[in-house]
């Protein structure tokens, strides 16, 4: 399959390519950079929304029912949902297809799981990239659904304009709510299993804390009761990340935002790429080899060998 | 760098049939041989498997009956899968299925049948060795 076959697939709406570009993407196949050369510049059209919070905290299926209630106001929808790969085997089980069966067949829903594959922070490491191709394909609105978190996977933050922090009555009791972390990404808190006892006292925990937040916003998260069997409090919720949308547009952050990414991006992938090269280059290199030796039997130190293999092997041709 | 390709699989359960015990040990076994399996749960249509394999980019279904709609239901999968141009998924089904089938169903062109008494091994061994990745 060529490059330009898989974009205008993708541009032109069929699925099928579309599913083959992420494989490629997951796979870190050269094709899938090409690919997404040519499709940067369709992207940054969809509306995407992080959903993250602890394992069984209903993300899947706040996901399915927000699914629903968009496609009635006519959005289109992209869900990429991570479970983790398992560190022992690198296999994994991913079950958030399971609760989103009333879609399977909605043509204007796209649904990808995928596994961590040893990436930390919530991702995967081809989630970033997905959510831009699943942007090109022109869905309104491209939910990413994390593994389900514990304190500190906040990388959803860098890839979604909202995120919303699900959290489940009788987690824990007013201190997990003080705690850096997730509780600070969050620009919507839901408690889910709003009929479970505790409802009301988890929400005032989070307000308590939110009270206590010394940082002057003009958005302050708003804690939303919602049950996801029942459908309550969906509507509602739809309606705070329309308004956080606006916010976001009308106060100038979603620019912001945008500026920012594009720098974090960047920077990655030259980092990246430098590595890389640098690795290249060094690969087999009897002074390399040597260098390792007379550090490990504390002739040279580490530092000092460091910045003279750099200037030697990357930045030789430069000067 | 193919060092990162993994074997992707879906597990299914078309047809009416409450009965996922099995699909879930063999979910299970393939997660632990290293695989991304993919669950949807249960009473499937074939038409969901096939969408979902499809946008999963699978590279092999699994599916599992235990209610005697086989004879209906597979080759259907199978129907759906040619009509979308797509020959390069393995096919494996398990659970209840009468010997007596099994040659129609491998006509149909579901790869291999495993009944009681198969070892997740064998399971395992076979789809890695099949698979077109």
């Amino acid at each position: 399959m060529s490059v330009t076959e898989l974009v205008d697939g993708v541009l032109s709406g069929n699925r099928r390519y579309l599913a083959r570009l992420i494989s490629l993407i997951e796979n870190e196949d050269r094709l899938a950079q090409d690919a997404l050369i040519q499709l940067y510049k369709h992207t940054g059209k969809a509306y995407v929304i992080g959903v993250t919070g602890p394992p069984g905290s209903g993300k899947s299926s706040l996901v399915t029912k927000l699914t629903a209630e968009f496609r009635k106001r006519s959005k289109t929808i992209g869900v990429v949902c991570v479970d983790p790969s398992s560190p022992f085997t690198g296999g994994a089980l991913l079950g958030d297809r399971i609760r989103m069966q009333e879609h399977s067949l909605d043509d204007e829903v796209f649904v990808r799981s995928m596994g961590t594959r040893g990436h930390l922070g919530g991702l995967s490491r081809a989630a970033s990239d997905t959510v831009r191709v699943i942007d090109a394909f022109g869905k309104d609105i491209i939910f990413v659904e994390t593994v389900g978190t514990g304190q500190s996977e906040v990388e959803v933050i860098e890839i979604a304009h909202t995120v919303i922090v699900t959290d489940v009555p009788g987690s824990g009791d007013d201190i997990q709510a003080i705690k850096a972390g997730i509780m600070e990404i969050a620009a919507i808190f839901v408690v889910n299993k709003s009929d479970y006892p505790g409802a009301d006292k988890k929400v005032a925990e989070i307000n308590t804390m939110l009270d206590l937040d010394p940082r002057e916003r003009a958005w302050r998260p708003p804690v939303l009761l919602t049950n996801s069997r029942t459908g309550d409090g969906i509507a509602e919720l739809a309606d705070k990340l329309q308004e956080h949308l606006k916010y976001l547009k009308d106060s100038g952050m979603l620019e912001q935002k945008g500026l920012q990414r594009s720098r974090e991006e960047l920077q990655s992938i030259m980092k990246y790429k430098l590595t890389q090269e640098l690795s290249q280059k060094l690969q087999g290199k009897p002074e390399y080899e040597k260098a390792i030796r007379m550090i490990a039997a504390r002739k040279k130190d580490p530092y000092t060998v460091a910045e003279q293999l750099i200037a030697e092997f990357l930045f030789s041709e430069i000067r | 760098m193919s060092s990162s390709k993994k074997i992707r699989v879906l597990v299914a359960k078309p047809g009416l049939d409450g009965h996922d015990r099995g699909a879930k040990i063999v979910a299970r076994a393939l997660r632990d041989a290293g695989m991304e399996v993919i669950y949807t749960g249960l009473r499937q249509t074939p038409e969901m498997v096939v969408r979902a394999a499809l946008d999963e980019g699978v590279h092999c279904i699994g599916l599992s009956i235990l209610s005697g709609a086989h004879n209906a239901l597979f080759p259907r999968i199978m129907e759906l899968l040619k009509a979308e141009g797509v020959d390069d998924i393995l096919v494996v089904g398990g659970g209840i299925i009468p010997e007596d089938d099994i040659p129609d169903l491998k006509k149909a062109g579901i790869s291999e049948i495993f009944g009681p008494g198969t070892t997740l091994q064998e399971i395992v061994e076979y789809i890695q060795a099949n698979v077109k990745l």
